[in-house]
């Protein structure tokens, strides 16, 4: 009896068992990403910690433990006190003002129009050029002397040169200043945000309630505004995280000035942790924005999944 | 007739706030190619009209830029940290991606997030110790520390991103190089990875335009000219003492953010498909 040929046993690898048991092979894929980011993210996040509560400088690099007085002179100071108010200023004003912008703005690219493509592109640029550029930019927009925009108020005749306003050298102009220009970058991020709400509702769900009787007001803020709150709230992540710990704009544009006005947290960690090297004072006036963070990020999240449910 | 002139009002108001968002968006960007074609005479006269040339365009600003300081160099430190973090990212951030998608089960879900969450943590929460660690590795004012740091949010990003394509992949392809005798790395290397390439090539560029954007460990990190990237280098390194070189600062500007303006707009939809992956399904 001619026997048929037997199959040929590949030659098994040694470890051809991680490869093909999932769990196992799955765990292995991932662990680099994990790692790489428990590394570098979370050691660092534990040592922030620990510098807060330590008496560490890079002058005398020492874990000495010294409780929460760090956190009580900060607190106790006024420059922080100011510092605080002031980031919670910047972030809120400039996200609502950028949100009523974006929304606006979604308003009109959500109709057809001739050049839509071009000016959808104009308008992403804030967002997508980098910021510590653009800020230049409007640095020099806002320069105390060559100030474009000064140039066009005093020649439509609204000022005189005499009475043009040192944007940046005003507190109140300042802070103003920085709000604005962080609005102006986040508000594409917002039209492109609502834009993908949008355009994800049904249109017959639209039709339903404008048979049904409902006006354009009724229809966007009952029916479109809840449809696309889920996403609307990871835009709002992001926008009040990037926000709340920036330091590009408020660096680049006044530099915390004119004395301290547009100082924020972010800023004023930096200022004592690198430029002073006072780490440990550093890492405890960064760590107040961790409460705020927390709050934001775990409030998101839970409303994301009951609007699932 | 009413109706007609109505209709009129109606759509010259609609194109009139196009308009006005444009200006708004856009003119920063104009007045960046405007200045740095500007003669200085022309740029430092307060008497002129700013918006347009009262003298010949000039290239001396760009020509300035080129050979008088390191800006060749910060574009190339800024190639250089760029290509090496894109590498970086998409060896820890593909296995991870499919891994979450595909072969962890339901813990993939919560953990998937939990690395997106990492996204959410701010560089001015990690600077001080990250500092720290740069320099006792001894990478303190070198280019090396952030090809280092900045693979910290973009294998976040990135692994959100790539999971998110691989979970919309069908489950059958990577079945059927299984059935056909492939090991089950196999099938994601030979079927899955060439299959993915649109989805690598927009990580690719976001992790190379995120690279572009970073400004704060940059800032922190490195004083030393020759080796910032090209961010920082024109939004600190033009000043002398007091005096802004705004002709070259803007030139500089301008040509860093051309790449970026440009890849954002090709591939927006599908940066935002990914950030929002999670939140409509």
């Amino acid at each position: 009896m001619v026997s048929i040929a037997e199959p040929i046993a590949k030659p098994a690898s040694r470890y051809r068992f991680i490869l093909d048991r999932r769990d196992v092979l799955g765990s292995v894929m991932v662990a680099p990403a994990i790692l790489y980011v428990l590394l570098l993210v979370g050691l660092p996040f534990l040592l922030a910690v620990y510098y807060s509560v330590s008496a560490y400088t890079i002058y005398d690099p020492s874990w000495h433990f010294v409780g929460l007085s760090n956190f009580r002179q900060i607190v106790s100071n006024p420059v922080f006190q100011d510092t605080l108010a002031n980031t919670f200023l910047f972030t809120f004003g400039s996200q609502f003002l950028g949100l009523v912008l974006g929304k606006f703005g979604a308003l009109l690219l959500m109709r057809p129009f001739p050049g839509r493509t071009i000016v959808r592109a104009l308008i992403i640029l804030p967002w997508a050029v980098p910021i510590a550029l653009a800020t230049v930019a409007w640095e020099w927009m806002f320069d105390s002397l060559y100030s474009v925009i000064n140039w066009t108020l005093i020649s439509l005749g609204i000022i005189t040169r005499s009475e043009a306003p040192n944007w940046l050298g005003n507190p109140h102009l300042a802070m103003l200043c920085v709000i604005v220009v962080n609005a102006w970058r986040f508000f594409p991020f917002a039209i492109v945000i609502f834009l993908a709400g949008m355009t994800s509702i049904p249109q017959d769900v639209i039709d339903a309630a404008t048979v049904d009787g409902a006006g354009f007001w009724r229809r966007n803020y009952q029916i479109v505004l809840p449809m696309i709150m889920p996403i609307v709230a990871v835009g709002l992540i992001f926008g009040i995280v990037f926000t709340f710990t920036d330091l590009s704009v408020v660096f680049l544009l006044t530099n915390g000035g004119p004395v301290g006005a547009t100082s924020v947290l972010g800023f004023e960690g930096f200022q004592v942790g690198i430029v002073s090297g006072d780490v440990s004072h550093g890492a405890a006036i960064s760590l107040f924005m961790l409460p705020v963070l927390f709050f934001v990020v775990v409030g998101m999240l839970r409303f994301i999944r009951r609007r699932e449910i | 007739m009413r109706r007609a002139l109505l209709n009129i009002a109606g759509e010259s108001a609609f194109y009139s706030a196009v308009a006005a968002f444009v200006v708004l968006t856009a003119f920063p960007f104009y007045w960046m190619l405007i200045t740095s074609l500007k003669s200085n005479p022309d740029l430092y006269n307060v008497t002129n009209i700013p918006f347009w040339f009262n003298e010949t365009p000039t290239l001396e600003h760009f020509q300035y830029l080129f050979e008088q300081t390191l800006f060749a160099r910060w574009l190339l430190n800024s190639l250089i940290i760029g290509l090496c973090v894109v590498a970086i990212t998409l060896t820890a951030a593909l296995p991870a991606g499919y891994s979450l998608a595909r072969m962890v089960g339901r813990n993939g879900e919560a953990l998937g997030i939990g690395i997106f969450l990492t996204y959410l943590v701010p560089p001015t929460l990690l600077f001080l110790p990250l500092s720290r660690i740069v320099a006792s590795l001894g990478l303190q004012n070198s280019m090396w520390s952030l090809v280092l740091v900045y693979p910290t949010f973009t294998i976040p990003f990135c692994t959100w991103l790539l999971m998110g394509f691989f979970k919309a992949m069908p489950v059958e392809i990577a079945e059927a190089a299984i059935v056909d005798g492939c090991s089950l790395f196999g099938a994601f290397v030979r079927m899955v990875l060439p299959l993915s390439l649109p989805a690598i090539l927009t990580a690719v560029i976001f992790t190379f335009t995120l690279t572009l954007q970073e400004f704060v460990y940059a800032l922190t990190f490195i004083s030393a000219s020759a080796q910032k990237p090209v961010t920082l280098g024109v939004a600190t390194d033009l000043v002398r003492g007091d005096i802004f070189f705004w002709g070259e600062i803007m030139a500089g500007a301008l040509i860093a953010s051309i790449p970026v303006a440009i890849a954002y707009n090709l591939f927006l939809d599908r940066f935002i498909s990914g950030i929002t992956g999670g939140a409509v399904k």
